[in-house]
C-alpha cells in the first residue's frame, strides 16, 4: 500500500511488522518455535519467506532454535529468532554460547507475564534477564526497547546493525501488547542494509587460510580471562549506542521513567498531570542495555524526584536508582502478572509524590 | 621411532599399521585423548576420507561437549563447537544457510543419546542432509566415567558402582536402530574401529556416507562402537576384548539402512 508519495505504509500487527522488517533487512534465516503472544512472527515468515528469499525452519524446541541460530550465525548468515518469556528462558544457554563465541544474531522477546508458565498477557518482567545477560557467565546483550509498532520495524534494522558491528547477540525486548497491537508503519525498502559473509565464518577451509573455528571453549583460565576482558571492553564501547527520548524534562519537578508500553501510558499521565499544573517530564530509555545512566544522572540535578513505571515488581527502578545515585528520591509504580497500568493510577502516583 | 607391539598376533603384522599414514587434513599434534582411546583412530579415518574425496574446502564439522569437543584441534577443516547435545541443531543451522557445503557432526553417546536425543531424532526426521558420526563407548568419558544411555546391563561406572541395573535405570538406548526407522534417514550403519579390519570397514562405510550426502536424500548416520580404557578401568587391550565380547553382541555392526536403488 502506498500513500502516493512512494512510501510503503501499512497497518500491521507488531509481530508481523518485525517479521516483515527482518525480510527487508536481508535476514538470511529464521529459526523459531510457536509461543503465544508472538506466534504470528513464525506464521508470517513461513508464509512469506518461501515466496521471497531466505530460510525459515520451525524447530522442535526453543533450545534447538537458538542452536540453529548459533550454527547459521557461525556460518556467516544474518539470522533472527523470536519467542516469548518461557521460550526465551529455554534459549539462555544458547545465548551465553553465542555471546562467548561472538556471533551476531537478533533475538526478539515478546514479553508475557510470569514467573512460570504465567499468563499470555503483556509484561515487562524479563528486564533483569534481558539486561543482565540472562544465561551463565559474564556477558551482556544490547537490548532495544520499542514503544510503537514503527519502532518494532526500525529496531530490527538497528538490531542487525549493532549485532554485526559488535559481533554480539542483540535483543529486542517488547511486550505482548506491542506484539499484538496494530498500528501504522512505514516499511523501509529491501536491500537497505548490506551484508557480506564475514572472513571468520565457517564456510569451508580454503588453501589460502587456516581453518575457521567457532567456539566458546577456552579451557585455560588465562585465556578465558582474556576473552572476558575483550567482551567487557566491547560492552563498554557500546555506550555510544545509548538512545533515549526525553519530553518536558527541562522544567520538570517529577520525571517519570518508563520504557516500551508503560512509557506510552506514562506519557498520557504526564499530560494529565501538566493540565493539573504539576510539572512532570518523561524519560524513555530506548536502549535498556547499555542504559542511559549519565543522561538520567544529569536530570537528577534539576528534577526533584523520579517515578519509575514498569509492568513488573520493580526491575529498571534499580538502574534508575544507580543513575540518580541517592541525589533524589526514586518512587516506583508497577503492575505485575500481565496487568497493564492505566493513566489514572500513574497520575495518582504522581500526585502522591507531588504532595 | 621404535615401536612396541602388544602381544596379539594381528596387531604386530606389518599390514596392520593403520596408524602409520597421516592425512594432510589431520593437524600433526599430540592428541589429548587417553592412551588406547579410539577417538584418535576415528579422527584420522574421517580426515583420510575428507582428503581422499578432496572435500576439505567443502566440509564444516560440529563437535559438541564431550571428550571430542576439541576435535577442531586435530581436524584441519572449518568447525564449530556446540553446546552439550545440540550438535544436530547447530549442523541444521549451518547446512540450511550453506546448502552447498558438506556438514558433519561428531558426537558421543551422552551427547547424542541422552541430552541431545530430541535434536538428533528431529534432525534425522527432517531429513537434514548432514552426516552424523556417533561415537558410542557406553560411558561419559570427559566427566570421569559416569553411566551413559548406552551403558550395558551390569556394567560398572562411577554412577552405577554396583553395575547398571535395568530395573532402576532402563536399557541401553539403541539410537542407531531408532534412527534407521525414520524416513528422513538415508544411510544408517554401525561400525567399530577395534581391529585393523574393522577400521577398514569403518572407513569404507564412512566414505559411502560422505558420498551419499551428495544425493541430498536425507541424513547419513554412522555409529562407531568404541572404547574408553580410562572410564572402563581397563588396559587398551582389555578394552578391545570387551568390545568384542560385550559391546558387539549388544550393538552388532553392519548396515541398518541403505539407500534404495
Amino acid at each position: 500500500m502506498s500513500e502516493g508519495n512512494g512510501k510503503d505504509v501499512r497497518l500491521m500487527k507488531g509481530n508481523e511488522a518485525f517479521a516483515e522488517a527482518a525480510i527487508r533487512a536481508g535476514m538470511d534465516a529464521y529459526f523459531g518455535y510457536p509461543i503465544t503472544p508472538q506466534s504470528e512472527a513464525l506464521e508470517y515468515l513461513t508464509r512469506e519467506i518461501p515466496k521471497r528469499q531466505g530460510v525459515v525452519v520451525q524447530a522442535e524446541s526453543e533450545v534447538a532454535a537458538i542452536n540453529m541460530i548459533y550454527g547459521a550465525a557461525g556460518a556467516g548468515a544474518r539470522v533472527m529468532t523470536s519467542s516469548s518469556s518461557p521460550g526465551v528462558s529455554l534459549m539462555q544457554e544458547g545465548i551465553s554460547y553465542i555471546a562467548s563465541a561472538e556471533l551476531p544474531c537478533l533475538l526478539v522477546n515478546i514479553n508475557r507475564g510470569g514467573p512460570g508458565l504465567g499468563t499470555i498477557q503483556p509484561s515487562q518482567g524479563d528486564y533483569f534477564q534481558s539486561t543482565r545477560g540472562g544465561g551463565h557467565g559474564d556477558y551482556r546483550t544490547p537490548v532495544l526497547a520499542p514503544a510503537t509498532v514503527q519502532e518494532m520495524v526500525d529496531f530490527v534494522f538497528e538490531g542487525f546493525r549493532i549485532a554485526e558491528e559488535y559481533r554480539t547477540p542483540t535483543l529486542i525486548l517488547a511486550d505482548g501488547a506491542l506484539g499484538q497491537m496494530m498500528e501504522r508503519v512505514e516499511l523501509p525498502p529491501e536491500g537497505s542494509l548490506p551484508h557480506e559473509i564475514p572472513s571468520w565464518a565457517t564456510t569451508g577451509k580454503t588453501p589460502d587460510r587456516e581453518s575457521n573455528v567457532i567456539t566458546s571453549l577456552f579451557i585455560e583460565p588465562e585465556k578465558m580471562e582474556k576473552v572476558n576482558e575483550k567482551l567487557q571492553e566491547k560492552y563498554r564501547s557500546m555506550e555510544k549506542e545509548i538512545t533515549f527520548e526525553a519530553e518536558n524534562v527541562e522544567d520538570a519537578d517529577i520525571v517519570v521513567v518508563a520504557y516500551g508500553l508503560s512509557s506510552r501510558i506514562s506519557q498520557k499521565a504526564m499530560h494529565m498531570a501538566r493540565e493539573k499544573g504539576i510539572r512532570v517530564g518523561s524519560f524513555r530509555p530506548k536502549t535498556l542495555y547499555p542504559f542511559p545512566y549519565e543522561a538520567l544522572g544529569k536530570l537528577a540535578e534539576t528534577a526533584k524526584s523520579f517515578l519509575v513505571v514498569e509492568m513488573n515488581a520493580g526491575q529498571m527502578v534499580e538502574d534508575v536508582k544507580l543513575a540518580v545515585n541517592g541525589k533524589r528520591p526514586v518512587g516506583f509504580k508497577g503492575r505485575m502478572g500481565g496487568m497493564i497500568p492505566d493513566p489514572d493510577e500513574i497520575l495518582a502516583a504522581i500526585e502522591n509524590i507531588d504532595n | 621411532m621404535e615401536r612396541t607391539f602388544i602381544e596379539e598376533d594381528w596387531m604386530s603384522k606389518p599390514d596392520a599399521l593403520v596408524y602409520d599414514n597421516h592425512p594432510e587434513t589431520l593437524i600433526d599434534r599430540p592428541l589429548h585423548y587417553c592412551p588406547g582411546c579410539h577417538h584418535g583412530v576415528a579422527h584420522k579415518e574421517i580426515m583420510h576420507v575428507v582428503e581422499e574425496l578432496g572435500i576439505q574446502s567443502e566440509v564444516i564439522g560440529v563437535a559438541p561437549v564431550g571428550c571430542s569437543v576439541f576435535a577442531y584441534h586435530y581436524m584441519n577443516v572449518d568447525m564449530q563447537e556446540a553446546a552439550h547435545g545440540r550438535a544436530c541443531a547447530v549442523a541444521t543451522g549451518i547446512k540450511r544457510v550453506r546448502p552447498d557445503k558438506t556438514v558433519f557432526t561428531y558426537q558421543g553417546d551422552g551427547d547424542l543419546a541422552a541430552i541431545g536425543t530430541a535434536e538428533t531424532l528431529h534432525a534425522v526426521n527432517r531429513g537434514e542432509n548432514i552426516l552424523i558420526i556417533f561415537i558410542n563407548n557406553a560411558i561419559y568419558g570427559m566427566t570421569g566415567g559416569q553411566m551413559a544411555p548406552t551403558t550395558l546391563e551390569g556394567m560398572q561406572t562411577s554412577t552405577t558402582p554396583y553395575g547398571r541395573n535395568i530395573k532402576d535405570i532402563g536399557y541401553p538406548l539403541k539410537m542407531t536402530d531408532l534412527v534407521a526407522h525414520l524416513p528422513g534417514a538415508y544411510y544408517v550403519t554401525r561400525q567399530s574401529v577395534h581391529t585393523p579390519n574393522a577400521v577398514r570397514k569403518f572407513k569404507k562405510a564412512l566414505k559411502k556416507a560422505f558420498e551419499y550426502l551428495k544425493d541430498e536424500r536425507g541424513t547419513c548416520f554412522v555409529e562407531i562402537v568404541s572404547n574408553c580404557p580410562s572410564g572402563w578401568k581397563m588396559t587398551p587391550v582389555e578394552s578391545v576384548s570387551y568390545i568384542e565380547e560385550k559391546m558387539l553382541p549388544e550393538f552388532p555392526v553392519g548396515d541398518l539402512k541403505t539407500p534404495e536403488k
